[in-house]
């Protein structure tokens, strides 16, 4: 309890309170705006943290992490366009709800069952510390590197229908980690450059791969200004519905820890899965998708429970599960704190600190919600071209700001076209992201593990790397049993949906 | 962008036009990168396999190369889609806009963060077809309003404009140090 409260002292200034504040209504906005979302924002912000102490930058991050998706709510209700990629379940009971003259509820459920989801993940991150404490120093160079290789492996299969082309990609970002020099000075991959003797940094690509692309992308396209009407009604008072859908909400909030806490799974499975056992266990299955709170709730619940969950492997192993908390993990490391075992047996009361930053942010969001929902349906009717301005000239500061290099600039430029062609062909950024950084963890946790390995099978003689080894196995042959069974279901050509989606702009 | 139909659209990644293009420019890519790799990286002497400095580049372009061909048969595998030459050609039009960003990089340091956001904002946003007052008031204050909390307050480091040397000493160093 000690730790918990010297966790609270470190939040007791100024600065932290502000950024807190700052990234939390600031990652609300943010997640309001259709087009922009959490990694865009993160990604331009980043290099701005870098000189801020690390309990100031990553409240701010955290803040705006936390609180996009309650944003992204907002339009994927009113307007059938959501936030974020994660809402985009939101809109398919949102939506109807709106249509059927019950916007407000809808809004109302939607806050409350987010608030619900986000508070519950929070609470069972709580519990978990002292257990993940005790586990963590258990977990040596080959349980890192078998963690990561499930975190790549995930993320590859994650994306199911463009399984090879996340594969492709993954091993794209597998070779960005690597080019430049190695610790013994060995030139790799650098044809005799000096531009990429230094290799990729890591802000630059991301910066390229999410905010860049996102501008190419709105400056591209036709120009839109969605309208959404404003809201009548308190919405405090509707939230109280929410007790009649608490067990939904919190069956979504487990799904969402669950799978949040597995790397290179996330909000998207966790919401599958939510919204599924929603329906199969609802006394009206046949109201999903035409305007459903239970469907609704499930939805929102398991999103927001995803990124407390999401920094269990991040702060325990220091192995990011998703690109949000890959770009977390540079402000770790820029300020010289190691996620990993050291930071739970050493610096316990920075973690509390953290989680307590994350309930504090729920709160604010959704006293900021209740108050200012109408004035949202404001902010999101920016045109999308001039938000595509917009962030470019944010994206500028980003990569700039970092070593004021011009070859920065081209190459998260050229990064940023990439990203466009990929989203524009529905295929995934994010294992790129997450190639270059579990690449690098791999790269040094195998080296280092092999040194005692004589023989393949001392790999796996500890209990927890056995686990983790059958765990891959698992899961490659369970992608191949669910391969069988959906080619046995597959759809003709012609009913095949080939346009772009909202979740896949990501 | 269309919403979706069912629930199997939410979590499935379909095809697109133009995949068969992207996945043949990885691929051969990715084979390039394959012929370079001896030449490219070091194999030292008394080292483990996984400790070699060449494992990792050569793994990640394998895996690289068997995931492309992979992706390129299935595509090849498909039916073609409508729409790759538009497709393509949309992929052309954005390339204008990264020429517009590395202008924009290029003329910070010559007039300065203030001016150069400024004009950049404004001159896009005339570009993007906003041409009303409102839109071009707007894009001016929101490339000061950027300067103010990076520049000025957040203090990240942009350099100073080369015309800045060409302002009295007290008002240069001002705008050295805030904008």
């Amino acid at each position: 309890m000690d730790t918990v409260f010297a966790g609270a002292e470190l939040l007791m200034r100024w600065d932290v309170l502000a950024a807190l504040l700052i990234g939390s209504i600031g990652g609300v906005i943010i997640g309001a705006i259709p087009g922009v979302g959490a990694a865009v924002a993160i990604a331009i912000l980043l290099p701005a943290t870098f000189s801020l102490d690390p309990i100031v930058g990553l409240t701010m991050l955290l803040g705006i992490y936390g609180s996009s998706m309650y944003g992204g709510a907002l339009p994927a209700i009113l307007i059938n366009t959501p936030g974020t990629a994660v809402n985009a379940l939101t809109t398919y009971d949102g939506y109807p709800m709106t249509q059927k003259g019950q916007a407000q509820r809808a809004l109302a459920l939607a806050y409350s069952g987010s608030f619900w989801g986000g508070v519950f993940g929070i609470l069972c991150l709580i519990v978990l510390s002292p257990l993940l404490a005790l586990i963590a120093p258990h977990f040596g160079s080959r349980e890192i590197f078998l963690a990561a290789l499930l975190g790549v492996v995930l993320v590859v299969l994650a994306h199911r229908g463009q399984v090879f082309a996340a594969g492709m990609l993954a091993a794209f970002g597998l070779l960005l980690n690597t080019v430049g020099l190695d610790v013994k000075y060995n030139q790799r991959m650098t044809f005799e450059q000096t531009w990429l003797t230094s290799g990729f940094d890591l802000i630059v690509v991301v910066l390229g791969l999410f905010a860049l692309s996102q501008a190419f992308l709105l400056l591209t396209q036709e120009d839109t200004a969605p309208k959404a009407l404003p809201v009548q009604g308190s919405i405090l008072g509707a939230m109280k519905e929410i007790w009649v859908y608490k067990r939904i909400a919190t069956a979504a909030g487990s799904f969402g820890v669950l799978m949040g806490m597995i790397p290179g799974v996330g909000e998207f499975t966790a919401q599958f899965l939510s919204y599924t056992y929603a329906r199969k266990s609802s006394k009206k299955p046949e109201l999903f998708g035409k305007g459903s709170p239970e469907g609704l709730v499930a939805s929102e619940a398991a999103n927001n429970a995803v990124p407390a969950a999401a920094m269990i492997p991040l702060l325990a192993l220091g192995i990011p599960g998703e690109a949000l908390t890959a770009m977390m993990l540079s402000v770790f490391y820029v300020h010289n704190v190691i996620p990993g075992p050291q930071l739970f047996q050493n610096q316990l009361d920075f973690v509390y600190a953290l989680y307590i930053a994350m309930l504090l942010l729920n709160v604010i969001v959704i006293i900021f919600l209740i108050f200012s929902t109408n004035l949202l349906t404001k902010v999101i009717q920016i045109p999308t071209r001039f938000l595509g301005m917009v962030i470019l000239i944010l994206g500028f500061v980003g990569v700039y700001s970092l070593r004021n290099s011009v070859v920065d600039c081209a190459i998260a430029s050229g990064f940023g076209v990439l990203g466009l062609v990929l989203k524009r062909l529905n295929l995934p950024v994010v294992p790129i992201v997450l190639g270059m950084v579990l690449g690098g963890i791999m790269e040094v946790k195998l080296r280092s593990a092999m040194i005692r390995v004589k023989t393949p099978l001392d790999f796996v003689e500890r209990p927890i790397a056995a686990v983790l080894a059958i765990m891959i196995v698992l899961v490659i042959l369970a992608h191949f049993r669910t391969l069988r069974k959906e080619h046995k279901l597959r759809l003709a050509e012609a009913d095949i949906d080939h346009n772009l989606h909202d979740t896949q702009q990501r | 962008m269309k919403s979706v139909k069912t629930l199997q659209d939410l979590f499935k990644r379909y095809r697109r036009p133009g995949d068969l293009y992207f996945g043949v420019s990885f691929l051969i890519f990715s084979i390039v990168l394959l012929f370079s790799l001896p030449g490219q990286n070091t194999w030292a002497s008394n080292t483990r396999l996984f400790a070699q400095p060449a494992f990792w580049p050569y793994a990640a372009v394998i895996a690289m190369v068997l995931f492309g061909v992979l992706h390129v048969i299935s595509a090849l595998c498909s039916p073609a889609l409508d729409g790759r030459w538009k497709e393509m050609l949309f992929w052309l039009k954005s390339v204008e806009y990264a020429g517009w960003f590395m202008a924009y990089v290029v003329t910070v340091p010559q007039l300065g963060y203030l001016p150069s956001t400024v004009l950049f904002a404004v001159v896009l946003t005339y570009r993007l077809g906003y041409r009303g007052a409102k839109f071009l008031v707007s894009a001016a204050v929101f490339g000061c309003i950027v300067v103010l909390i990076f520049k000025t307050f957040l203090q990240v480091k942009v350099p100073g404009g080369a015309v800045y040397e060409l302002l009295p000493t007290a008002l240069r160093s001002f705008m050295l140090t805030y904008f």
